[in-house]
Order: structure tokens, then C-alpha cells, then sequence
């Protein structure tokens, strides 16, 4: 094998990732400092003078940092509840609070406006109890988007603590009480100090997720604007060069929060333990045990009650349901208007095959970087493992303007070609979005494997195409359907890049829901939220891979 | 006067599993080493004396004072785990010092105990260490130093020389063993290595599906095994079949093939009833074919210095471990196995069991 090849594809991959990645940001930097005539600071001027403007970013920072500190408060305990405590139901409810973190944001925020909305069902319920006149409150501004982040985000906290926890050496505990700490300490001393890492990594990422958070501050924020919201109405009122100075902040503040809670140091040894999952303790007192089962039940039924809300909802009769608490009648007629209409079944067509697809070219091109980063360690490799992260750092909404900037012109001689408006543009994005979480799983699968293990298919005398088709991908199979299993998914729910790209005739069923909710076709739209759940959660029964969840 | 007692302690996980009705007794100062092999109850037992079992019935003393119902937390037993514990996120002074601090001990005197445990673990000045940083040995050492330093009751040690190579192994028993007495305190091991047992046990007690099979010294254990495992699992033994001759006051004969030898104690059968015959490798001499014993051919012989391994296939079939200057015999000789001390002077010592184990 000589060395001319190998620079080669290696070459073609950093190109490739540069015009995808790097350069539509770059083109967006460009844009907020360059207008129609010519090179100009007015876009930024505006920014900074706009009083707007700086309250929309302090609200995105607020709330961002509100949100880390309400999911951990949640997803923490409930972590120690699942993982050190046993009772009935356990492992059953265990992995069914883990759930929310594989279903479309937008999916999420529905169901809890049907629930906890001002004509949802507590609404509803309390109006009735209370014989109210109006609605008892509204579920809108600032508290009602950080209550919809804290239910939904809770899953990072908890799969990061779940983890951290079964990863402790239990023997680690026990030390710590043989030498005379009681739970408490050993707790705040030996427990909490060594889960930094892991609650780190969830504060890490609860945080960038709720800075680019959209679907609920698009639905609930009323007039209260975050950075993402204020991006797409600006455009919408066509005032593209001060979207393009509201992108950049929005990314430099993502960059900026990375920075901040970038891990310090090497993580600690862990002891020499054998990395033995601890049992969970079986609990002797019967009343400790009760509480726990109650709490364990309890909490679950919370957190899934939305979900459990969309279901329902998704079998009400069209137009029966005015004033009841509950619906009065249910029909499937919901489900079956969407198979029987070809308008309505086109977004599920549409988002099945522009999921497929990006997925498809996602692993591609992460296998492709598996081979050159990790399997031949050629020059450039640490640069394609940065820009393959960098889809995941900017937020959804900056990606989408950026690339509405890059491919919105015909200029192909500086790499830009007309794809907005085309049926190519969604698929684009979702490959571009999709590539950190296929690359981090399947970079991971090709870390764990043995290089030995080429060299010996090599002295059996298997050349390289046949050692990959043979060796290396049978073996990163589980890596592979991992790293597949979640970008599909986030594809298929789609909801922030879609919004700003989409056209109607690829509208996705994101876009669809949005529309029916619009209408107040309730009823269809919980329709297509449920499957849009029942399709996550098959392709994850398919996928077979929870472990991924926890990275 | 027993100092630790351990009464009746049961602790079952399946019918085979687990610690049943497990009665022990050790003296102040003394060290017990819980011998058996994986899944004897041995790594059980230790748990129930640190508080991390619950026994389902039975008592814990110290002193007399009932310990069953403290909590691992109050119960002061030192332990040191099997891969030691230590906390990954505090340094070596940090952890030492945990215990103290746990306990309210003033700063300055955790700071003074500290030093003198390090000290005595032969680590001083490794206060500001990372755990991490430290070799298999180091790590083990910290371990101590930590569970030492509060002054524990009693000092609870998980398979201590697992973790170590066969070469630090030796070292750090020998050193095990000195700083246990130099400190004077009442110790339990757990192993599976009888040589480990036997160089840093008082007493030994020998553990098998969850049951205590014999406890004593490492000689007794040795020489008066009370069951064939008991003789199997300790030391090296060959295992044949005889037949009860006659029997004489506290003793009797017995036939081995063509041999006949007297054996000491009463055998467990009656004249004419069969016996299993359990021969240490140091019990035989070899002896040219001609002399009256039993009869074999050498199919192996192992030279180890001193003396030599050999391995003798008698006429009825048996295999027969036997120990003899490396001279005695070569491969394929035909020989013939004598007592190696006259019979009557009791150093010569032919064990018998039932014919059927249990």
C-alpha cells in the first residue's frame, strides 16, 4: 500500500467535511458583516443597539442554565431511586423513563400541551373541580418552557447518573462505611465526587440542548423570544442580515458554554475496582421499600404522563371534545384518515425516505472516518473529528440558516449550488445534523476493536477490501446499528432545521403536526405524533442497542 | 478466652450457596485464615463480619458484646478489599484520613495518625500521592495504612496477595504477616491458597459449600485431616483403596494391594470392610522391586531439586505421588513402595476415610 492513496481519501474526507460543515458557518460570518452594498457593520450596529435583541440572548442564557439546574434536580434522584433501590417494576419502569430522550422534541411538547395546556386535560380537570369560569391558568412565557425542558430533559441527568453509578465500584461504598461514614457521607464524600465526570457531561449536554432548544419556545414562548425563535422570525420578516449577526451570537455563546464546562484534567482512576455492576440493594425496612415503589411508580407515571395524553388524544373523535374533562368519543378514524388520504400520508412518506437517506449517507461517511482516523491515524485525523462534532455544537437553528445561506445561491465555482427548494436540501441538513451521532457511536465501535485482528486476517492472506467486508464491518455491526438507530430517529422527528428548509413538497411530518395543530385537528395531530413514537421506538427495539443511550 | 466469636451464622443464598451455621472462635491478636475453594462461603463470611451481610440467624461477638445488629459504619472493623477501594478522587493522605475524619477525630489528630500509618506501611511522605500513580503493592499498602488508622477491633483482609505477582507475593506476605503482629491486632483472611493460609494463619478454618469442614493450626490440618477434602485440598496426597485387616486396641491393620500397613487410629469400618487411603508424597520411600510393599512402575519423574516428584502406577491401578532424593529411581522402573519411617514410630501416617465421600 503506498502512502499516495491513503493522503488521498484522506484529503477527499477533510474537503468534504470543510464544504459541509465549516464552510456554510463561515459563509453566515461572512453574510452578517457583508449586505447588498457591500461590506458593512450596520447588521451588527443593530444588534447591539436593539434592547430586543440582548433580552432574547439573556433569555436563551437563563433559561438554558434554568433548565441544567431543573433536570438535575429531577433526573438525578430519580437515577439513585432506579439504580440503587429494588422494587417491583423496576428494571420495566427504569428503562421507560428513559424513553423521552429517543422522542422528537416536537412529539414532547405537544403531548404536554394537551396535558398541561390551558384546554388540556389538568386544566380541565382543575377548571371542573374548582367551577371555574375560564381556563385556570395559561402555559406560556418563560416558567412554561423551562417546565416542558426539565420534563423532557430530566433523561440526560438520569441516563449520565444512571451510568456513573453502575460503573462505581461497589466495594468503593463499602470502604467508605467500614471506615465509619454513615450514607450521608459517603454520599456527599465519596458517591458525588467520583459521578463528577458523568453529571459534568449532563450539564454539558442538558445545557446545549436547551440553548438550542426550538419546538417549545416556539409553541409556548408567546412573546417571550429566545436566540432561536428570534433567528426565524427575523428571517420571516425578511430581515435576513440581522439573522445572519443573530446566528453567530447564538453560536459563539454554544461555543462559549462548551468552553466553560470543558472537562478539566484526566478522569480519575477508577480505583482498581473489577467493574462489577453493584446489585441494587434490596431494601430491609418494609416501609422504606413501600415509599420507594410508590415514588419509583409515581414519578414514572409523571413523566410519561404527556406521551400516555398523546395516545389518547390520538383516538378523539373530531370535533366531540368541546368542554368535557375527558373526551366523550374515540374512533380510529384519526388513524385511518392519514392512511386513506394521500396529502396526509405524503410527510410520513417524505420523512421515511429523507431519514433513510441521510441516515445511509451519515454512516458513510462515519465508517469512511473510522478508517481514517482511527484504523490508519492519518494526517488530519484530529481535524475530522472536530469537524465531525461541530453539527452537534451549533445549534439546529444556526445550521439551517447557514445552510440556507450556502445553497441558496448558484455560484459553483466557490462550492455553492441552488439546493433550497429542492427535495435534496432536507436530506442535506439531516446528514449534516446526523453526522456527530454517527460518527461518535462508530468511531467508538472502531476504538474498541482489536488491531491485531487486521493483521491476522492479514497473514491468512485477506487483502484489505476483503479483512473490511469480512473482519472489521461484521464487527462494528453493533456500533454501526447504534450509531443508526439514533440518527434515524432524530431525522424521521425532525423539527428546527425542517422548519427553516423545508419545502411543501418534502414537508416532513414534523412540519405536518404543526399544520394540523394550527388547524385544530387535535385529533390527527396526536395521530401523527404517536407514530412518529411507535416508529422511534420500533427502530429502537430493532437498533436492540439501549446501551448507546449512555453513551 | 475468645476475643471475635462467631456463632451459628447463617447466611443462605441457595441450598448450596452461602454461610451455614458457621461457629468459629479467635483469640486477641490472633490471625484466622478462611481457606476454600470459589463458592465455599469464605468471601461470605468475611462480609457478615464487616456489617455488608445480614446474617439470617446466628451472632457476631466481640469481647462478648454482641456486634450482629451494627451497621458496617459502627461496627469499627477494619477491612481491606480484594482490589483495595480506594477512593480515586482523594490522594493517599485523603484517603488515610477518611476514617479519622468519619469518626471526629480533631485535625490535628488525624494529621498525626496519618503520618504514623503511612509509616508503619512503610509509605511515609506519600500523603500528597495520587492513588493512581501507585504500583499494585503501593496501593495495597494504602489500603491498610487507611483501614488501620481509625484503630479498628478487628482487621478484615479480602484475598490480599491476589492481586500481586508470584514473585511480590512472597514479599509482601512475609511483610503482611509482620506488621499484623507488630500492630497486634485480631485479623480474618480470606484465601483460596493454602500456602497463604498457612504462612500468615494462627489458625486456619477450611470452608466448603458454605460449611465449615475443620478449623485448627496448620499442622493439625495437615496431619490430622478430619474428611478426604479436607485431605485433598490441603497439601498433596495420593488416594487408594484397602481393606480393614484386623483391628487392635486404638488402631488397626489395613491392606493396600499386596501391602499391609498399621495405621493409628481407628478406621471407619469394621474387618473385612473397605477403607479409601489417603498417602502424603513424604510417607513413602521408593525400595527395589524386590522388597515387601506396593508394587508399581515410575511413569514420571519431576526433579525439583532437593528432591524429586515422582509418579507410581501400582498394580491395582492407582496413581501414587511420592517424594524421594531426585537417586531413587528412574522412569519406568519397576519399584516398591515402603513406609518411610518404621511404622510402629507413628511418624509414618496412613489417613483412612469411608469408602464413599459422605
Amino acid at each position: 500500500m503506498s502512502a499516495g492513496p491513503k493522503r488521498w481519501s484522506a484529503l477527499l474526507l477533510v474537503g468534504l467535511l470543510l464544504w459541509l460543515v465549516a464552510y456554510p458557518l463561515l459563509l453566515v460570518a461572512l453574510e452578517s458583516v457583508h449586505g447588498p452594498a457591500g461590506w458593512t457593520l450596520e447588521y451588527l450596529r443593530r444588534f447591539v443597539v436593539e434592547s430586543r435583541e440582548w433580552k432574547a440572548l439573556w433569555a436563551s442564557l437563563w433559561t438554558s442554565v434554568a433548565s441544567v439546574v431543573l433536570a438535575g434536580m429531577l433526573g438525578i434522584p430519580l437515577a439513585f431511586l432506579f439504580e440503587r433501590f429494588e422494587f417491583p417494576g423496576r428494571r420495566l419502569l427504569g428503562a421507560l423513563v428513559a424513553l423521552p430522550v429517543v422522542l422528537p422534541p416536537l412529539v414532547g411538547v405537544i403531548a404536554f400541551l394537551f396535558l398541561y395546556g390551558e384546554t388540556g386535560f389538568v386544566a380541565r380537570l382543575v377548571q371542573a373541580v374548582l367551577r371555574l369560569e375560564d381556563p385556570p391558568w395559561r402555559l406560556e412565557g418563560a416558567y412554561a418552557i423551562l417546565l416542558v425542558h426539565a420534563y423532557s430533559m430530566y433523561v440526560y441527568f438520569y441516563l449520565f447518573t444512571r451510568a456513573g453509578l453502575a460503573s462505581l465500584d461497589p466495594a468503593v461504598d463499602e470502604a467508605a462505611a467500614s471506615l465509619g461514614a454513615d450514607r450521608w457521607r459517603t454520599l456527599r464524600r465519596v458517591t458525588l465526587p467520583l459521578l463528577a465526570p458523568s453529571l459534568r457531561g449532563a450539564a454539558l449536554l442538558t445545557f446545549m440542548t436547551a440553548l438550542a432548544s426550538f419546538s417549545a419556545p416556539y409553541i409556548f414562548g408567546g412573546g417571550f423570544r429566545v436566540m432561536t425563535t428570534q433567528i426565524v422570525f427575523t428571517r420571516l420578516n425578511g430581515d435576513y442580515g440581522m439573522a445572519m449577526v443573530q446566528t453567530m451570537v447564538l453560536s459563539l455563546v454554544a461555543l462559549a458554554g462548551l468552553w466553560l464546562t470543558r472537562e478539566g484534567g484526566a478522569a480519575p482512576a477508577n480505583g482498581g475496582g473489577k467493574g462489577v455492576a453493584p446489585v441494587p440493594r434490596l431494601i430491609q425496612s418494609a416501609g422504606l421499600r413501600r415509599a420507594a415503589t410508590v415514588g419509583g411508580w409515581g414519578l414514572a407515571l409523571l413523566l410519561l404522563l404527556p406521551h400516555l395524553t398523546l395516545v389518547l388524544l390520538s383516538f378523539v373523535k373530531p370535533g366531540t371534545w368541546t368542554v368535557e374533562t375527558l373526551p366523550p368519543a374515540y374512533t380510529t378514524g384519526n388513524y385511518l384518515a392519514l392512511a386513506g388520504d394521500p396529502e396526509r400520508l405524503r410527510p410520513l412518506v417524505n420523512s421515511l425516505w429523507m431519514a433513510s437517506l441521510s441516515t445511509a449517507a451519515a454512516l458513510a461517511v462515519a465508517v469512511f472516518a473510522g478508517l481514517v482516523t482511527v484504523r490508519r491515524r492519518e494526517p488530519g485525523a484530529a481535524l475530522v473529528e472536530r469537524l465531525l462534532a461541530v453539527p452537534w455544537l451549533v445549534p439546529g437553528t444556526v445550521f439551517a440558516v447557514a445552510l440556507a445561506t450556502a445553497f441558496g445561491v448558484h455560484a459553483p465555482w466557490v462550492g455553492r449550488i441552488v439546493l433550497v427548494g429542492t427535495i435534496w436540501i432536507l436530506p442535506l441538513a439531516y446528514l449534516i445534523r446526523n453526522l456527530p451521532i454517527a460518527s461518535r457511536a462508530v468511531l467508538a465501535g472502531f476504538r474498541g476493536l482489536d488491531p491485531t485482528l487486521d493483521d491476522a486476517s492479514a497473514s491468512l492472506g485477506a487483502g484489505r477490501w476483503l479483512t473490511l467486508r469480512r473482519v472489521t464491518l461484521p464487527l462494528l455491526r453493533p456500533a454501526v446499528a447504534a450509531g443508526a438507530t439514533l440518527a434515524f430517529v432524530t431525522a424521521l422527528g425532525d423539527f428546527v432545521t425542517s422548519i427553516i428548509l423545508y419545502t411543501y413538497d418534502t414537508r416532513p411530518l414534523s412540519l405536518e403536526i404543526l399544520a394540523s395543530l394550527r388547524q385544530g385537528d387535535v385529533g390527527v395531530a396526536s395521530a401523527y405524533g404517536v407514530l412518529l413514537m411507535a416508529l422511534a421506538a420500533l427502530v429502537f427495539a430493532l437498533g436492540g442497542e439501549r446501551r448507546v443511550l449512555s453513551r | 478466652m475468645t476475643y471475635l466469636t462467631l456463632e451459628v451464622l447463617s447466611r443462605r443464598y441457595g441450598p448450596e450457596t452461602g454461610v451455614f451455621d458457621l461457629s468459629l472462635g479467635l483469640e486477641r491478636g490472633k490471625i484466622l485464615a478462611l481457606l476454600g475453594p470459589s463458592g465455599s462461603g469464605k468471601t461470605t463470611t468475611l462480609r457478615l463480619l464487616g456489617g455488608f451481610e445480614v446474617p439470617e440467624a446466628g451472632r457476631i461477638l466481640v469481647e462478648g458484646e454482641d456486634v450482629t445488629p451494627l451497621r458496617p459504619e459502627h461496627r469499627r472493623f477494619g477491612m481491606v478489599f480484594q482490589h483495595y477501594a480506594l477512593f480515586p478522587h482523594l490522594d493517599v493522605g485523603q484517603n488515610v484520613a477518611f476514617g479519622l475524619e468519619a469518626r471526629g477525630v480533631s485535625p490535628a489528630e488525624t494529621m498525626r495518625r496519618v503520618t504514623e500509618a503511612l509509616a508503619l506501611v512503610d509509605l511515609a511522605g506519600f500523603e500528597r500521592r495520587t492513588v493512581g500513580g501507585l504500583s499494585g503493592g503501593q496501593q495495597q499498602r494504602v489500603a491498610l495504612a487507611r483501614a488501620l488508622a481509625p484503630a479498628p477491633r478487628v482487621l478484615l483482609l479480602d484475598e490480599p496477595l491476589s492481586n500481586l505477582d508470584p514473585a511480590l507475593r512472597e514479599r509482601t506476605r512475609r511483610e503482611l504477616r509482620g506488621l499484623i503482629r507488630r500492630v497486634g491486632i485480631t485479623t480474618v483472611i480470606v484465601t483460596h491458597e493454602q500456602e497463604d493460609a498457612f504462612d500468615l494463619g494462627d489458625v486456619v478454618a477450611v470452608l466448603r459449600d458454605g460449611r465449615l469442614q475443620q478449623t485448627g493450626p496448620p499442622e493439625a490440618l495437615y496431619r490430622t485431616p478430619v474428611n478426604p477434602f479436607v485431605g485433598g485440598f490441603i497439601g498433596r496426597s495420593s488416594w487408594l483403596t484397602g481393606v480393614v485387616v484386623s483391628l487392635d486396641g486404638n488402631g488397626a491393620r489395613i491392606r493396600v494391594e499386596q501391602a499391609e500397613w498399621p495405621v493409628a487410629a481407628r478406621p471407619p469400618a469394621g474387618v473385612g470392610e473397605p477403607v479409601r487411603v489417603m498417602l502424603r508424597p513424604e510417607a513413602m520411600r521408593i525400595a527395589p522391586f524386590e522388597a515387601q510393599g506396593l508394587h508399581g512402575t515410575i511413569t514420571d519423574r519431576r526433579f525439583t531439586g532437593a528432591s524429586a516428584h515422582f509418579l507410581v502406577s501400582t498394580e491395582g491401578g492407582a496413581v501414587v505421588e511420592v517424594s524421594a532424593p531426585p537417586e531413587s529411581a528412574a522412569a519406568g522402573d519397576r519399584v516398591s513402595l515402603v513406609p518411610r519411617h518404621d511404622p510402629a514410630d507413628r511418624e509414618f501416617v496412613l489417613h483412612c476415610f469411608p469408602p464413599v465421600d459422605r
